[in-house]
């Protein structure tokens, strides 16, 4: 006689850890900022920070107010250039160029790395000239030809089907919604390589929110992204990989699903938590 | 999780105080449960093994609340990090400790029964298994309580034992099934007794990973010192 046992020993996996170590591998750094430090005046904002922004990724940005998320943003296509007294020491590598080295060409170097800010900025002309603008910069188009990457831009931003007929009207009769994929049409038309988004959606209602972030979903098959964000569930849902900056340092950067389940360091899980200060 | 500081929003911190609460209470039920349970199986009580089974429905209202309770913490609060962790290990648990509570108030039905048998045998085995049983229920709760990643990972090294001597009495229970058709009656009831009491100790275990995982933010190694291993087991008659 043989007896075997109906009942199998079914003990319920465990959840959580081991997939969030597994999760999105990284591609090779699009840029890498090494030591990076920044300075307004003599108050040290950005204190040694390594970071790297993995190829056609997304890489986000938290910590609280003036903690130097958006200072190192503005340091990656030397926006700081404009003003007296600012200047960052260390390595910021794009594709091994150091970008922050004076005799990097800016207008060059801006058209390689474009930047969304949290307020929509659209020029006051048309949808076209709004896009066909910044282009004009950089390359000289026949007139078919930049109607072409004028559609493309749109198209790209998800913005052509709502605006293709009426093109030549202003800008600023958009909602604030277009507005802000307007200007991301506006910079991806000069086709840079990374795209910087300084609070993109945090003046928009929540469908545009959505709209924005599918966007950015989409961009990352082409362009290597950062995003600055004040909301934690935007980077959960928009980031393979997130950085937590406080006081000017670069505490922790992890995969997005090991950020939000199980950070390492304690400032972290403070912080994205809510326990803070 | 416990010498963590206070939410910015304290309504957020009253709230997981209250999701702790509800599983402290539903773990202290679950406990007496299967307490009375033992208190049937081996002093033949079956005034313990009714008040054991009447624990049942508290125990399921217990674990519709925690459920309910979790749902509305992920909608409205959207927990990150440590309060995500401990959250979902809530839900998990809360269903652990309902199993539990079943397999007891099985285990006390079934000692009903037994009851109108004589024992064909010492229960001395089934005995030392209660013992060890309630211990790790005893051990898994108080971790729970405490958010003691130490003792939940005791626990989850303890069950070997558990599942060592349910494998012991089930051999023997076969024999005895053997040497008298009379005694197969008893001897099923006590072999699902024993198998519900080694049920318990595995979801001990289950609650044990879960809560590790919820304080630790790391997942217990995946080999586990195990089991149950009566499934092979071949018990020949003799010629």
């Amino acid at each position: 006689m043989s007896a075997t046992m109906g009942e199998s020993q079914s003990r319920q996996a465990s959840f959580g850890g081991a997939e969030a170590r597994s999760a999105t591998a990284m591609n090779e750094p699009r840029i890498a900022i090494r030591s990076l430090n920044f300075y307004y005046g003599s108050n040290r904002a950005l204190k040694d920070v390594n970071l790297d922004l993995p190829d056609r990724q997304v890489t986000g940005v938290i910590g609280p107010s003036g903690c130097g998320k958006s200072t190192m943003l503005r340091v990656l296509n030397r926006m700081y250039d404009l003003y007296p007294g600012q200047r960052a020491t260390g390595e910021v590598l794009l594709d091994g160029e150091n970008v922050i080295d004076a005799s990097v060409d800016l207008n060059a170097l801006r058209a390689r790395i474009g930047m969304v800010f949290q307020k929509p900025t659209p020029f006051p002309m048309t949808i076209y000239d709004n896009i066909a603008f910044g282009v004009k910069l950089h390359e000289r188009l026949t007139r078919s030809q930049m109607d072409e990457r004028v559609e493309w831009s749109l198209t790209r931003a998800a913005l052509w089907d709502e605006v293709k007929d009426r093109i030549n009207s202003a800008a600023l009769g958009l909602s604030g919604g277009q507005q802000q994929r307007l200007c991301i049409a506006r910079t991806i038309a000069v086709q840079p390589e990374v795209i910087l988004f300084d609070e993109p959606t945090s003046a928009l209602d929540p469908i545009s929110t959505l709209k924005i972030e599918e966007l950015i979903d989409e961009l990352k098959h082409d362009f290597t992204i950062a995003i600055v964000t004040h909301n934690m569930q935007q980077a959960a849902r928009c980031a393979d990989q997130v950085a937590f900056f406080y006081l000017g340092e670069m505490v922790e950067v992890a995969p997005a699903a090991q950020m939000f389940t199980a950070p390492r360091e304690r400032r972290t899980q403070e912080y994205i938590t809510g326990r803070f200060g | 999780m416990t010498d963590t500081p206070e939410h910015l929003v304290k309504s957020y911190d009253q709230e997981l105080k209250r999701l702790r609460g509800l599983l402290t209470q539903m773990g202290g039920t679950v406990e007496s449960q299967v307490a009375l349970a033992a208190e049937a199986i081996v002093h033949r009580d079956s005034a313990a093994a009714t008040r054991a089974v009447e624990e049942d429905p508290k125990v399921d209202a217990l674990e519709r609340e925690v459920e309910q309770f979790v749902i509305r913490l992920l909608a409205l609060r959207q927990p990150m990090a440590s309060d995500l962790r401990e959250i979902v290990a809530a839900l998990k648990i809360t269903g652990d400790l309902e199993r539990i509570g079943d397999y007891a108030a099985n285990a006390a039905k079934r000692s009903i029964v037994l009851a109108e048998f004589s024992a064909p045998y010492s229960l001395a085995g089934l005995a030392h298994m209660v013992q060890l049983v309630q211990e790790q229920l005893k051990l898994i709760i108080d971790a729970l309580g405490e958010a003691d990643a130490d003792k939940a990972m005791q626990v989850w090294r303890s069950d070997q034992v558990v599942d060592d001597i349910y494998n012991t009495i089930f051999r023997e229970l076969i024999t005895y099934m053997m040497e008298d058709p009379r005694n197969i009656t008893p001897c099923t009831h006590l072999l699902f007794i024993a198998k519900n009491l080694e049920r318990i100790g595995d979801h001990a275990t289950n609650i044990a990973e879960n809560l590790y995982y919820a304080v630790k933010g790391e997942t217990l190694p995946e080999s586990r010192p195990k089991g149950d291993t009566s499934a092979y087991a071949v018990v020949r008659p003799r010629e």
